[in-house]
């Protein structure tokens, strides 16, 4: 482990430098001379990364993402955007002769007869899943860490345009080869648009090009999809990249690991080693999946076009939330009022998953004006450290889980020989419910773990070890921490209710009010880590 | 007829005809075609019809102790089981040649189970439901070889049958614990019969509907479909983005968490 001061002592030369090192030290100075890089080098190259698993997530979406983008070139390739009809003439035998546009023929053509197509479009379309898990994984660490608080509020929302970005992708994506599970997920789409009150026929014909179907959606999400999309998708990434250059990595509490230091590797030379291979080692896991397993099997899909459908028609993992919201609300909430058709049984899932994700996006802010905190924070908190954000997280994971698994409802009552009546009456209500108990029981549990710990760090580990005092009084022996265990045990920030106090003018605003009940439901129930004067008692005790 | 012949050489040898022998000979003509040609044919659907009679009979057997208690003893229903008047032999040997007769309880939908039957008896029974009113045989071997047109066949599945089965044919939910089976290994008879008959809760693709040569494509392409391993690797089930989103969670991101904890160890 090294720290941040170690890196910057330097070895001075030894020997007389080598003819390739004189070259490549000529190379940097002309370089330098230039462009003034060094000063970038010397600011990324000692960039320190601390060591913990879950630290890597995010480089495990870049990597997939960097996934995405070389296969992706290689399908443009050979991918037609057009709807033009044409008869189908390639080397797949179930489809031979049958109608259907240039863009799901060049997708078959991909598939079948272009050297390596079925396993780029494969590695493509599983890097692409791995993406939006890798980041959903990510931002779940990032808000059960708490490090998205001061100064890295902008960056969590930046990651979150990243996610809502990915899912864009995603789903343009899906759409392109036109086949039939592809375009009943756009006619979804097209319907969820022309839900919308006043304005929903308009966009969608705007969108389409006239009416569903069309001829002109493939060759316009073609544009989104590899032009727009990763467009601002490549600069969020970059900007994202930059804000954690600047903002410096979080690291776990431990002894020499303070707010204003950052503990662990540089990036130069070992971590970057480390980087690269697990580049590769990201990179090789999405090729072998591709090659073992289908993906997307367009093949069996057929050519869309509007008159059938398919039992089990589900979008790809990341757009089943949204999916799982249409197939939960309950029926009969369409009324016609004014002249115009109110399709709440599309609004109402509109309205709540939208503010589902708006509520992520600025949860940051919303805990920063609630705690009233406003100074900086480099320290991972344990989850259970705060016991009311750990629990807010715990109902939204259960919430989306909920949606997520009413996209599958289909699948879970065949499967589970279940009625979908049954399934989807269970998911209505464990929508609801389901929260609220993930809620209760992740607030206790972290409450019961600080305790825990607290017992811990004040009293050590029970030994198991019985020894008989003179007076026959029998007693345990614990044995104590070390510093370093304490460490990570006691050096938490403990928080406590706002007090309402009045304002220069003497009056308690309504907004104070709020704040101070918001603040009390999140900090009223807490374990406080252990003191030095308690510390110091404790180990005297025993 | 010998004792006719003999007197005709008699009356020959005397050189005599007896005024009657043409008669005798034309009647004896007459008789011995009409005869033969009567005794052929009847003998023929004789034969048959002792041997369909038996095997009704047989039917009639198996079906009072195996089937009566729901169908009614002469098949005509009760509260518990339809009547199978005009169902046809195609029904019976669908339902039995699946496993999914006799049931084994009420419930939305009989579920597809190992044979109680051989195929003899089921045969035995189809004939015997046939013999009570005219429906559906069991399909002409000409339609279930799977040499049809695959591609065509596969377009009238998706507009037919993909809606309930599934594109891939892996099954589909209905309403109620009602389900669309998946048509993996399904034998080609069995894909004929349901069509035409339109078991449980499917409906009936009559003839004037999906014609038997259309029948026999999408009995192709669904042969097809079974007989060619997906070319991109394990299917996950045919289930679509359900299994492939758990596969991507699970064993892919799994596999590289692992890989991040295994990098972030230290040596010690």
């Amino acid at each position: 482990m090294t720290t941040a001061q170690d890196t910057t002592t330097t070895k001075s030369p030894v020997a007389a430098p080598t003819r390739g090192s004189r070259f490549t030290g000529a190379v940097a100075n002309y370089l330098d001379e230039r462009t003034s890089i060094s000063g970038i080098t010397k600011e990324l190259g000692r960039k320190i990364f601390p060591d913990h698993w879950s630290f890597m997530l995010g480089e495990v979406a870049l990597y997939s993402f960097i996934a995405i983008l070389l296969s992706g070139t290689f399908l443009t390739f050979f991918f037609e955007p057009t709807m033009t009809q044409v008869h189908y003439e390639g080397s797949y035998v179930g489809l031979k002769g049958i109608e259907m546009s240039a863009a799901y023929a060049s997708t078959l053509d991909i598939s079948f007869d272009i050297r390596g197509g079925l396993l780029m479009r494969q590695v493509h379309h599983w890097a692409a899943l791995l993406f939006v898990a890798a980041i959903g994984l990510h931002m779940l660490r990032v808000f059960f860490n708490g490090s998205f608080k001061k100064p890295r509020e902008l960056n969590w929302v930046i990651g979150f345009v990243l996610f809502i970005l990915a899912m864009g992708e995603g789903f343009t994506g899906y759409s392109l080869p036109d086949d039939l599970l592809s375009g009943n997920g756009l006619r979804i789409i097209d319907g969820m648009v022309k839900g919308i009150p006043l304005a929903g026929t308009w966009i969608s014909y705007l969108l389409f090009g006239g009416e569903f179907p069309g001829t002109a959606i493939v060759p316009r999400l073609y544009s989104l999809h590899i032009l727009l999309l990763p467009a601002i998708l490549v600069a969020a990434l970059g900007l994202h990249l930059l804000l954690m250059v600047i903002n410096k990595h979080t690291q776990y509490a431990g002894p020499g690991r303070t707010n204003d230091n950052v503990v662990g590797v540089p990036i130069m030379p070992n971590f970057a080693a480390k980087a690269g291979g697990f580049f590769f080692v990201v990179f090789g896991v999405i090729v072998l999946i591709s090659s073992f397993f289908t993906i997307n099997p367009i093949w069996n899909y057929g050519p869309y076009d509007p008159s059938p459908i398919s039992a089990g028609t589900q979008p790809d993992w990341y757009i089943g939330f949204a999916d799982g919201g249409l197939r939960l609300v309950p029926p009969g909430l369409e009324f016609v009022l004014w002249g115009h058709t109110w399709s709440f049984n599309i609004i109402l899932p509109l309205i709540v998953l939208g503010l589902f994700i708006v509520l992520v996006a600025i949860y940051p802010f919303l805990e920063a004006w609630i705690t009233g905190d406003k100074r900086e924070h480099h320290i991972t908190e344990r989850p259970r450290n705060a016991p009311t954000r750990t629990a807010i997280g715990a109902a939204g994971v259960t919430f989306y889980a909920v949606l997520w698994a009413a996209a599958a409802s289909d699948i879970l009552a065949t499967h589970f020989h279940l009625t979908i009546e049954a399934v989807t009456h269970s998911l209505q209500a464990l929508l609801i419910l389901g929260p609220i108990i993930a809620y209760l029981i992740a607030k206790r549990v972290c409450l019961a773990l600080q305790k825990k710990d607290r017992e811990i760090a004040l009293h050590g580990y029970e030994s198991g070890r019985m020894i008989r005092l003179p007076g026959g009084e029998y007693h345990e022996v614990h044995q104590p921490l070390d510093d370093y265990e304490r460490w990570r045990l006691v050096d938490y920030v403990d928080y406590k209710p706002l007090m309402i106090r009045p304002d220069a003018r003497g009056r308690i605003s309504p907004v104070q009010r709020v704040r101070a009940v918001l603040s009390r439901w999140f900090f009223e129930d807490r374990i406080s880590p252990a003191t030095r004067a308690e510390l110091e008692s404790g180990e005297g005790h025993h | 007829m010998r004792t006719h012949t003999s007197t005709d050489a008699r009356g020959r040898q005397t050189g005599r005809r007896h005024p009657l022998a043409s008669i005798a000979l034309i009647t004896i003509g007459l008789l011995s075609t009409g005869g033969a040609y009567a005794l052929m044919t009847t003998t023929a659907s004789a034969e048959t019809s002792v041997a369909t009679q038996q095997s009704v009979n047989e039917g009639q057997k198996i079906f009072a102790a195996n089937c009566a208690t729901c169908h009614g003893m002469t098949a005509s229903g009760t509260k518990d089981g339809p009547s199978l008047y005009g169902v046809g032999a195609a029904s019976v040997d669908f339902q039995m040649g699946t496993g999914r007769m006799p049931l084994a309880y009420q419930g939305p939908q009989g579920a597809q189970k190992p044979l109680q039957f051989t195929q003899e008896q089921i045969d035995d029974v189809a004939a015997y439901i046939a013999s009570l009113a005219p429906g559906p045989a069991v399909p002409d071997e000409k339609y279930l070889a799977g040499d049809a047109d695959v591609a065509l066949g596969g377009q009238l599945f998706r507009t037919n049958c993909a809606m309930c089965h599934n594109v891939a044919g892996a099954g589909g939910a209905l309403t109620e614990g009602k389900f669309a089976p998946s048509l993996k290994g399904v034998e080609a008879r069995h894909i004929y019969e349901a069509m035409v008959t339109g078991p449980q809760n499917m409906p009936v693709f009559s003839d004037s509907n999906l014609s038997p040569q259309d029948k026999a494509d999408i009995i192709s392409f669904l042969k097809f479909q079974n007989q060619h391993a997906s070319p991109g690797g394990v299917d996950l089930g045919g289930l679509g983005p359900v299994s492939e989103g758990l596969f991507i969670w699970i064993f892919g991101l799994g596999a590289i968490v692992g890989v991040t904890i295994w990098i972030t160890a230290r040596p010690n």
